[in-house]
Parts: structure tokens; sequence; C-alpha cells
């Protein structure tokens, strides 16, 4: 191992980079938990096929009502469960069933609550599964397209929002408390002491994020790919140079957050305050342009929002850097007022 | 007329090469206190000059506005012939060692990874390695700093300001919290960078580590240097080179006869301890013990000590180093 130390930039990258490495709960909060967020999410509002409505039917004394059932379990959109007139009043209530049928001679009533949609849909997709197993034929043919490709899915919408708000979480929680410790473990007067550049050390921060962000990407894309076969439209190279430009920015609004505090404290709340808007109006989970149109500038200024569309814009849309401009000036803006202004009223003790 | 003009000026450059610190003035104010009050002082090229006082003395204060950290309101510095804010801060730097009253290092990193991180701020310096070996810490070169003991962490911090081989080296309280093991062998350290030429400024509030590792001493109090000397110096300025301290069973009706008692120099009483300095503890003692006798009370404890730098402050503020 060369003993010799290498160019203080170096040094210092180095030292945030072990620094990170050595803290489990800190990896744990960059890699794992977006990934498990990605996962959850994902599943949560996966749009496959819907799941097959749950029938009551109630039973009799005869053997008609698993004829009934019989019927319906020619559909592949239903399942049928011959109950009790009390377990299917139950079940009901509860929403274990959406629709319980009660035969009446040779007639069916329909039990349902019509101000739950999927009772009514129920109630429109029995009822014909029924008459036409009665004999009823169809009046017009029709056919059915479904849409289930990727690229056009809540996931696929999702996973360039969750990159974003992770840059950002980790630009400035990361940075943030490290240095916000360093300062109130004096290291940073230690530092001041030397001579050390300080645009060194606050450049080492950028560089260290550097490393993680390739990392910390690169494990949601290869997960929602492996899981819900997500897929990159717009080129790589654009992917990279968007995702870099993002870590660098929030690394900048870090820096700037942990400038002066001089507590834990202090600093939670500053982080908090800033990325609350950005949580709520960035389009992390849903799209933006859902708030009132007077919001929409300030909305478009805030730089999560400039990530989060650049990169659905290369990641769902394939469009290219160049057509991005905009937000990618917007955060090219926040990166370097952040980094100068941070710079100059930088709390060193 | 010019032969003497010159030879003015060669003094002057002499003097200035001789000094390494040297403050004229130095007042600093914080919201309700004034920690540095009017403070002058010289430090010579190749010596150990300590700092001496009491908690709040203002000694970290002047330390750390030496070091070119803390701005003063009034006054001058001159280190090593530069002076802070001269636009060249960086190139001052390179030259002073600096070891800081309360830095904690990042525990996560080892002993060899902060060291390499501090040699790499500086152009020149010690092989990491040899400042290892310096401060003791071969066997922990891979452990992490957060798994260190205090003073082993407390030999990093002064590895970390020798690895610049620095010309001039601040410690400020180098030993506070060690046990006296850590502290014997922190003293080697101060004592093998003075063999080599190098020259320390160190505050303490320990008169035997004053008076062990300094060559010349100030002692501090409320922001003003009260005395200055080498450590025998300013013993023998008590004019006594013994204390008595003694306790009796039954209060004294009057102290002020102790005062004139025959070789006293000086009374301080603290509780129900006093203490007598004396020149000549055959003349005082004798004395001591019958005025007590006639004061009709007797002595539970009594105990005698060479004068030391405690008794020195003891005796020009009142008070006590450690409880002041």
């Amino acid at each position: 191992m060369p003993d010799e130390s290498l160019h203080p930039l170096f040094e210092l990258t180095a030292m945030r980079v072990r620094e990170f490495l050595r803290e489990k709960e800190a990896v744990f909060w960059v890699f794992i938990f977006p990934v498990l967020m990605t996962f959850a999410l994902g599943i949560a509002f996966r749009n496959t096929a819907p799941d097959q409505t749950p029938v009551a039917i109630e039973a009799t004394t005869d053997a008609k009502a698993n004829e009934v059932a019989q019927l319906l379990s020619g559909s592949a959109e239903v399942t049928a469960t011959v109950m009790s007139p009390e377990e299917a009043a139950q079940a009901l209530r509860s929403g274990k069933v959406s629709i319980v049928i009660k035969l009446q001679n040779d007639a069916f009533e329909y039990r349902f609550d019509p101000t739950r949609p999927e009772s009514r849909a129920a109630r429109l997709m029995i009822d014909d599964v029924l008459q036409r197993a009665k004999g009823r034929a169809d009046v017009v043919k029709t056919g059915e397209q479904k849409i289930t490709e990727p690229g056009a899915r809540y996931v696929d919408f999702l996973v360039p929002g969750l990159i974003g708000m992770n840059l950002m979480g980790s630009g400035l929680w990361g940075l943030g408390f490290t240095v916000v410790i360093a300062r109130s473990r004096k290291i940073l007067k230690r530092f001041a002491a030397t001579p050390m550049r300080r645009s060194h050390y606050l450049f080492s921060f950028m560089l260290s994020r550097l490393v993680f962000l390739v990392l910390e990407v690169a494990a949601v894309v290869v997960f929602a790919w492996l899981v819900f076969g997500f897929t990159v439209r717009g080129s790589w190279l654009s992917l990279i140079l968007i995702t870099v430009l993002g870590g660098f920015t929030f690394s900048g609004i870090g820096l700037l957050v942990a400038s002066r505090p001089t507590t834990i404290e202090g600093v939670s709340g500053l982080m908090n305050f800033i990325m609350l808007p950005m949580w709520l109006l960035s389009g992390t989970f849903f799209s933006s342009e859902r708030f009132p149109q007077v919001l929409q500038p300030f909305i478009k200024a805030l730089p999560l929002t400039a990530l989060n569309n650049a990169l659905r814009s290369v990641m769902n849309e394939g469009a290219a850097l160049s057509s991005n401009w905009i937000p990618i000036t917007i955060l090219l803006a926040w990166c370097l007022i952040s980094f100068v202004v941070a710079l100059k009223i930088f709390k060193w003790q | 007329m010019s032969t003497q003009t010159s030879s003015v000026a060669a003094t002057t450059e002499r003097a200035t090469q001789r000094v390494a610190v040297r403050c004229e003035g130095l007042v600093k104010r914080f919201a309700d206190v004034t920690a540095v009050d009017g403070l002058e002082l010289e430090v010579f090229k190749g010596e150990c000059f300590g700092l001496l006082g009491p908690n709040g003395a203002g000694k970290t204060t002047t330390v750390e506005i030496l070091e070119g950290l803390t701005f003063p309101d009034e006054g001058s510095v001159e280190l090593l012939g530069q002076h802070w804010n001269d636009g060249d801060d960086r190139a001052l730097r390179e030259r002073i060692g600096v070891q800081l009253q309360e830095t904690q290092l990042a525990e996560k990193v080892t002993v060899v990874e902060t060291l390499r991180l501090f040699r790499s701020f500086y152009k020149r310096g010690h092989p990491v390695d040899e400042v290892i070996r310096t401060v003791a810490l071969e066997e922990k070169r891979h452990a992490r700093v957060g798994k260190l003991s205090g003073g082993q962490k407390q030999r990093l911090a002064v590895a970390c300001a020798l690895v610049s081989d620095p010309e001039l080296l601040f410690l400020d309280e180098p030993t506070t919290g060690l046990d006296p093991q850590a502290r014997l062998s922190l003293w080697d350290i101060v004592e093998k960078f003075r063999t080599r030429g190098g020259t320390i400024l160190l505050t303490t509030h320990y008169m035997e580590e004053a008076a062990r590792l300094c060559d010349r001493v100030a002692i501090m109090d409320h922001g003003k240097v009260i005395a200055l000397g080498t450590p025998a110096e300013l013993i023998e300025s008590l004019g006594a080179d013994q204390v008595i301290e003694f306790s009796v069973a039954s209060a004294l009706s009057t102290d002020e006869a102790l005062t004139i008692l025959p070789a006293v120099k000086h009374l301080h009483k603290r509780g129900d301890v006093y203490a007598l300095t004396v020149s000549e503890i055959g003349v005082a003692l004798p004395a001591l013990l019958a005025e007590i006798k006639r004061q009709q009370s007797e002595v539970v404890t009594l105990t005698t000590h060479q004068a030391t730098l405690e008794d020195v402050f003891v005796s020009l503020t009142g008070r006590m180093l450690r409880d002041a």
C-alpha cells in the first residue's frame, strides 16, 4: 500500500467515501431504501389485469346456487362462492365480496352498494355473464385491446421520480449531517488551521457524491428492470449527464444548507424546510401539472422538478439532451449559485 | 551616521530572527467578557514557552489568535516574521503545526488514513510512517480513531500537527484529562520535537507540566500576563522556597499573627487549610507550632513541600490554579 499522500482533493474525497461506507445506516438509506420503495410502490400501483371480482351467492336448499356458481366460473374475471345469507351479508359489509346474488325462483336479485364503483362494475359484469349463459346473443360485435406495455405504466413514471427524490435526499442528508458533525467536533476548525484550500474541502463532497450516485441510480434502475421490466428509452449518456448534474446540484444545496448551523437539530430543521415543498410539489409520485396554474412557474423553478422532468423525458420519452435545455439550465443555476454562496458564507468554527 | 543606522537595522533583524512569536497589545472581547486584555508576549525560536493559567484565563483565545483562527479586536501578531491576513496565510500555515483543545478527529477512519489526509495538505513534511513512529502509534496504525484510548487520540492529534515538519508547534492543553502514563509519553514527544530545534507554545493548567517542559512560562489570569520568567525565576520571586500546609483542631483566634512570624512571606487560606510560604523552614516551623499552641489550638495535619508554580499563582492571585 502506498504510504505517500496524494493530492488533497483525492485524500479528502477518499475520506468521504470511507466514512460513508463505514456507516451502515447511511448505506441502508442511500442504497437499500430506494430499492425497497420502488418495489413497494411498484407492487401497490402495478397495472396488471384487474383482480377477479369476488361474488357471493346465497345458498338455497336445492342445488341451484351451485349451478349459478358453475355458470359464473365460466368467466375468468369472476370468483363466485356459495355462502349462507348471514355470511354473504357479512362478506358484503366488510368488502370481501363486491356483490351478493340472491336466487328467487328463476330470477336473480343483485345486492350491492351503488356508491362502490367496484360493486357497480361487478353488477354489470355478472349480469352480462349470466344473461349470456342463459342464451342472450350480442347485437353488435366488439373487440378489445389491453394496454399493459412497459413505458406507459405507473412504475415507469415512478422510477425517474424516485431517482430524483433519492438524489435530493442523499445530497442534502449526506452532506448536511457530515458537515455539521465535523463542525461540532471542531474538525472544520482544525482543517482551517492547515493550508488546505477551502474549495477543495467543499468540492470533495461533490466528488464523493459522484461515486455513490452511480451506484445509487444503478441500484434502482437495475432493480426496476429486473422486477418490472423497466427500460430506459433515451440514451444512457444523457441519463448519466443529467444524474451527475442533479447530484452536483443537490450537493451544492446540501453544502449551502450546512454552511452555518452548528447543531444537528438546526440543520435537520433547515433541510426539512427545504425538502418538504419539493417532496410535495416536484412531481415525484404524481405529475406536478396537477397543481394550479398560478403555482406552475414556482414549481418549475424548483431543482427537483427540473431534475424529475429531465429524467422522465429521457427515461420515458427517449428525448435528447438538447430538448431538455430548460431544466438543465435551471439545475446548473442552482448548482453554481449554491456552491459559490456556500463557499462564501461557510462557517469553519 | 549610515553605519549607525545599518547596525540598528542589523540588531532589529537579529532580534526578528530570534523571535518566533511576538504579539503586542492584544485585545479580544466577546459579548460580555474581555477574554484577552492587552496581552504582550514574545516567544524565542527553539524554546518551549508555556502559557499557564486557570480555565477561563484567556489561554485558548490567545493561542487561537496566534494560530490565525480568531481575529483580535486590537493589537498585532507576528509569527515567524509574517503576519496573518498578509495575503499569504497559506504559506504561514505551511510553517506551523496546530493541536486544538477540542478537536475530535473522525472516528471511522484509521490512524494512517488520518495522517495521510493531513500530510496531503502540506507541500513538505515527514513521511507518515515516521510520524507514526515518533508518536509511538505503530501498533495502532490501522486502528480506527474511535477505538483509540484518550492518550492515543491525543498523540494522534499531535502527530497531525507534526506531519508537516513545522517550525512552530502550538499545543493547547495537550494533556488535559490524560492519565499520568499517557501524560509522560506526550511529554516525551514534545521534548523530542524541542531537541530537534522546534519552537513550542503550549498552554496548560498543570504547573508540573509547565515546570517540566517549559523554558519560560507566562502566568495568565483574566486575559493578562501577570508573571513571566523561567520556572525557577518565578518560584524564586516568591522569596521563599518552602510551603507549609496545615490545619488545626479549633479555629485560630487571629490569622494575622501568623503573617508576622519569622521567615513567613505569605499566608493563604483555603477552607480549613492554611498555606504559609516561608524562606527558612527551620526558623518558621518552630515559630508556627509555638503560635498555634499560644492560641490554644493543636495541629491536625501538617505537610511541607518545595514551592512550585502553583504557589506562585496562589501568591499572585490569592486563588488556586485549578479552582480559580
